[in-house]
């Protein structure tokens, strides 16, 4: 008699619990400490709505997403994309999403890859259990939606769009990066919500002004600089300091803040999270064949998909769109586990500390205490360069050739790995910007500086978003572009102001 | 711990909100493509969706990025011949395959961001800010159609619209309302004789006189009817004038020689604007098409369009016939008349003051709305001014507009039907 969990390739409801449990018991050999798992079944027109609210179960209202959806729907029906297999949240516990149309085989797939590999990711990794709150996301965007709702039902619509808007075009300046915030319920949210409100109209007391000021002594003051230091959390700075906004402006200030911070992580450590989750859908189905679990024709379908997912085509293929994170991510992860298990000369003297080590810890040490960066610089090996036969660019747009600098040989396997790191370094990715200084006593202008790396400009879109900043602060904008102590550049708005002349 | 949830059951339309908010959004643009789509499309096909297109620029959500240019080292897979310090030149404008992939913002290669709108969606952005002019004055007013409603219970009425049930509980709340005192008074009274029998030697004078009382109370308790003519309540029901919802649409053509097909499909795209247009507002619409070169006749829809004729032009015969058709068969109280009119301006020279004189005094006064459309590239003919006086006559009822080509139909309906025209109509 056969030990196949299944020969058919139907799913139902007992045979993806049957897999569910089955995968659980393997994946809890190889040590996957995860969350619970919801594993929810969906149809196509769902998992569309899913994927227009940016990977949020509950998302307030904002055209953006609808905008999102037509172009989803639409290339979906003409058949330029199939959707993804899969959608799985960081949340406790955590939600996967199952398309209906999947074949049993890519449905065991999928709980392998998002409820195990995802999921323990979401649950171990140093980021998101720094920056990331599991068990109260879900709280915390019902609590946004309904805010939200309010707010347009008494401020209207438009009103509540605008702030929104504003605060998107500033959503990645919305992070704090350095210091972590602390985990917050939503129920405690809304009670503090209240409260802030309230302080904030307590504390409007006309009598202050009446005091008489002090008189001043002749000699000219110091201007004070305010913000003492400068400011790299865009949207918090406005949520505390703007001078004209309401209460409930600060809040949606607040709310979008607060999911870009809960994305945060996720930016960071793409290659990693889906290398992991790709690495044991791999190990975990694998594990199963081995054991009889499952027959021949699964594995040749689940192995189709698979293959799939980590194909990478060169820089000169027409399918070439970057370096695919599933591709490097679950080469990385197994390359570590060759090391491992089978060190060459060269792996001992690039990995002294892991050669020959336990891999299954390795691998986890590796997936608990790195993002992207780090992790590439860690533990890309020459092996690996070689076989996707990496080579570096060097691209000045003075010049009028690119130049090839390092490549996969014994000469550029530190460079390249340089490279490519900081290539997934998040604040290279995105332009330094910062508050500097905050004209209070003048004409309460605020100054932003971008400092400039490698003399990339910024984008065109970058008067947009000064708009969008002016909207919210009330006041004038200017943003310095400095490179290496220079000013290079100096964008106002709303309009050039007399220091520009 | 895992658990499977069936989640197909669930609404599947999680974004409709979010897409009635970018379609209002980009209100405008839309209402542009569907403008446009309008003149493109055939006449048969008026109504179907619509893919829309909005430059992306438009819909952009700017954030702060990296623009082009700077100096950078970027890594790439897929080496086959490169070798450390090897120069390759830079592709020629548009970017190379080895880009970043960064949209441009130079407008180059800028694609249309493309949705799709549905045939309902398409139809009301059609017809956005359009009214039919006359509308409320005419169905209100002279309306002879009556619905019955129901209007609450009234204590009057035919006993086929008794209502028991409220009967039954006015009855219910009289009887405890007369009775209450009596009910009250005989308890008193009963617990009384309690008393009064418990006592050792009880006082017969007083038992009797106990007793009798109760009696009494009792009796009278039962005299209270169970159900009385001041309780019967009766279902009320009114008549109500309601609006008629008949509309009739007379499509008037010239269709002597000078007509060529190309006019005549101009012709018929606007009445088929026009019916689309009334379809929205009316439940029924009948549509009689009346044809003329010297003389008038009513006849079917593809003879309407597609049969040719020639001779000369003669206009008042077509509207002499639709004021017969109207006496006949559309009493001017029960229906909604809309006419229009097309033709390319040629007429008799003597009939044109008959023209105006018979829609003075015959037409105008029984129609809603007559619309002249005059399809021509070339001058203004006698029938063109004798109008123009009619319409400063008739503000409310008469309008008259040139179309010059296909690209003029939808500007000038809109034209014809804006909500501001009819609101200084009325």
């Amino acid at each position: 008699m056969s030990n196949y969990i299944s020969t058919d390739s139907d799913w139902t409801f007992e045979l993806l619990e049957e897999y569910d449990r089955e995968i659980a018991r393997v994946a809890a050999i190889y040590k996957l400490d995860t969350y619970p798992n919801q594993i929810e079944v969906i149809s196509a027109e769902q998992m569309m709505d899913a994927y227009s609210s940016v990977g949020m179960p509950i998302g307030y209202n904002h055209w953006s997403y609808g905008k999102q959806f037509l172009s989803t729907q639409k290339s979906y029906k003409r058949g330029q994309m199939g959707l993804a297999y899969e959608i799985v949240i960081n949340s406790n516990p955590c939600i996967a999403y199952l398309m209906e149309e999947n074949t049993l085989p890519m449905q065991a797939l999928v709980i392998a890859h998002a409820c195990y590999g995802h999921n323990s990711f979401f649950k171990n990794n140093y980021l998101f259990r720094t920056w990331t709150d599991a068990g109260s996301i879900i709280d915390y965007l019902v609590f946004a939606k309904n805010y939200v709702r309010k707010c347009e039902e008494r401020h209207g619509q438009e009103e509540v769009e605008r702030v929104l808007d504003a605060c998107h075009a500033l959503q990645n300046y919305g992070v704090d990066r350095y210091r972590r915030p602390s985990p917050i319920s939503a129920a405690e949210e809304r009670v503090r919500q209240q409260e802030r409100e309230e302080i904030r109209q307590q504390q409007l007391n006309d009598l202050w002004r009446t005091i008489p000021l002090k008189k001043k002594d002749d000699a000219p003051r110091k201007r004070r600089q305010y913000p003492s230091e400068p400011q790299e959390n865009l949207l918090y700075f406005l949520e505390k300091n703007a001078p004209l906004l309401d209460p409930w402006q600060r809040e949606l200030i607040r709310i979008v803040r607060k999911v870009s911070q809960y994305f945060y992580p996720q930016r960071q450590t793409q290659v990693m999270n889906e290398g992991w989750a790709t690495f044991w859908h791999y190990t975990i189905l694998n594990h199963l064949y081995d054991e009889g679990k499952v027959n021949e024709g699964f594995m040749m379908e689940f192995l189709t998909s698979h293959t799939n997912v980590v194909f990478q085509p060169g820089f000169d293929s027409p399918y070439f769109n970057g370096i695919n994170p599933y591709v490097l991510g679950f080469n990385m992860f197994c390359d570590i586990k060759r090391i491992c298990e089978n060190p060459t000369d060269e792996d001992r003297e690039w990995f002294p500390d892991i050669a020959g080590k336990d891999w299954l810890e390795t691998v986890h040490f590796a997936m608990k205490n790195f993002k992207d960066e780090s992790f590439i610089q860690q533990f890309l090996s020459p092996h690996l360069m070689r076989e996707f036969h990496l080579f570096s660019i060097y691209d000045d747009d003075e010049a009028p050739t690119y130049k090839v600098g390092a490549i996969h040989n014994e000469n550029g396997y530190r460079k390249l790995r340089e490279t490519l790191a900081r290539q997934y370094d998040l604040s290279m990715r995105e332009p330094n910007i910062q508050i500097v200084s905050v004209d209070i006593e003048g004409d309460r202008s605020m100054t932003l500086r971008h400092t400039r790396q490698n003399s990339t400009p910024l984008s065109g879109d970058t008067y947009e978003v000064l708009k969008h900043l002016h909207s919210l602060w009330g006041f004038d904008i200017h943003l310095e572009s400095w490179e290496n102590d220079k000013k290079i550049s100096r964008m106002s708005c709303p309009s050039i102001t007399l220091d520009d002349l | 711990m895992s658990y499977v949830i069936d989640r197909r059951l669930n609404g599947k339309n999680k974004s409709t909100v979010n897409r009635q908010r970018f379609l209002k959004r980009y209100q405008q643009h839309i209402k542009e493509a569907v403008s446009d789509a309008v003149n493109r499309r055939s006449i048969t096909d008026m109504e179907r969706g619509e893919e829309i297109s909005i430059p992306t620029r438009n819909t952009h959500e700017p954030v702060i990025s990296h623009g082009k240019g700077g100096k950078q080292h970027r890594v790439y897979p897929g080496n086959k011949q490169f070798g450390t310090g090897d120069e390759l030149e830079k592709p020629k404008q548009g970017g190379g395959s080895a880009g970043s992939g960064n949209a441009s913002d130079s407008g180059e290669g800028e694609e249309d961001f493309t949705f799709f709108i549905t045939k309902e969606e398409f139809l009301n952005y059609l017809f956005d800010d359009l009214a039919l002019p006359n509308m409320v004055k005419k169905t209100l007013a002279k309306t002879k159609e009556f619905k019955t409603r129901r209007a609450g219970f009234v204590s009057e009425g035919t006993p086929n619209n008794l209502s028991v049930v409220r009967s039954m509980r006015n009855a219910h709340a009289r009887r405890i309302g007369m009775g209450s005192g009596k009910r009250r008074k005989l308890k008193e009274l009963q617990q009384l004789l309690l008393d009064t029998e418990a006592q050792s030697p009880a006082d017969e004078v007083m038992l009797n006189s106990l007793k009798e009382q109760i009696a009494d109370v009792e009796r009278r308790l039962k005299l209270i009817p169970f159900i009385d003519d001041i309780d019967l309540r009766y279902r009320n029901k009114v008549k109500v004038p309601t609006p008629s919802s008949k509309a009739v649409m007379f499509c008037i053509m010239d269709v002597s020689g000078s007509m060529t097909q190309d006019v005549k499909d101009i012709a018929k795209r606007f009445y088929i604007l026009l019916y689309l247009f009334l379809q929205k507002t009316y439940e029924h619409i009948e549509i009689v098409f009346i044809r003329h070169h010297t003389s008038a006749k009513e006849v079917t829809e593809e003879e309407f369009f597609y049969s040719r004729e020639t001779g000369g032009t003669i206009v008042s015969s077509a509207l002499n016939l639709m004021n017969q058709i109207i006496e006949d068969r559309f009493n001017s109280e029960e229906w909604n008349i809309y006419a229009a009119q097309a033709s390319d301006g040629d007429n008799w020279d003597d009939d044109s003051p008959v023209c105006s004189r018979i829609l003075a005094e015959k037409l105008l006064p029984a129609v809603q709305y007559f619309a002249y459309i005059e399809i021509t590239p070339n001058q203004h003919q006698a029938l063109w001014t004798a109008y123009q006086n009619l319409s400063r006559a008739f503000a409310n009822q008469f309008a008259l507009a040139q179309i010059r080509g296909p690209e003029d139909i939808f500007p000038v309906f809109r034209e014809l039907f804006a909500k501001d025209r009819v609101k200084e109509a009325i």
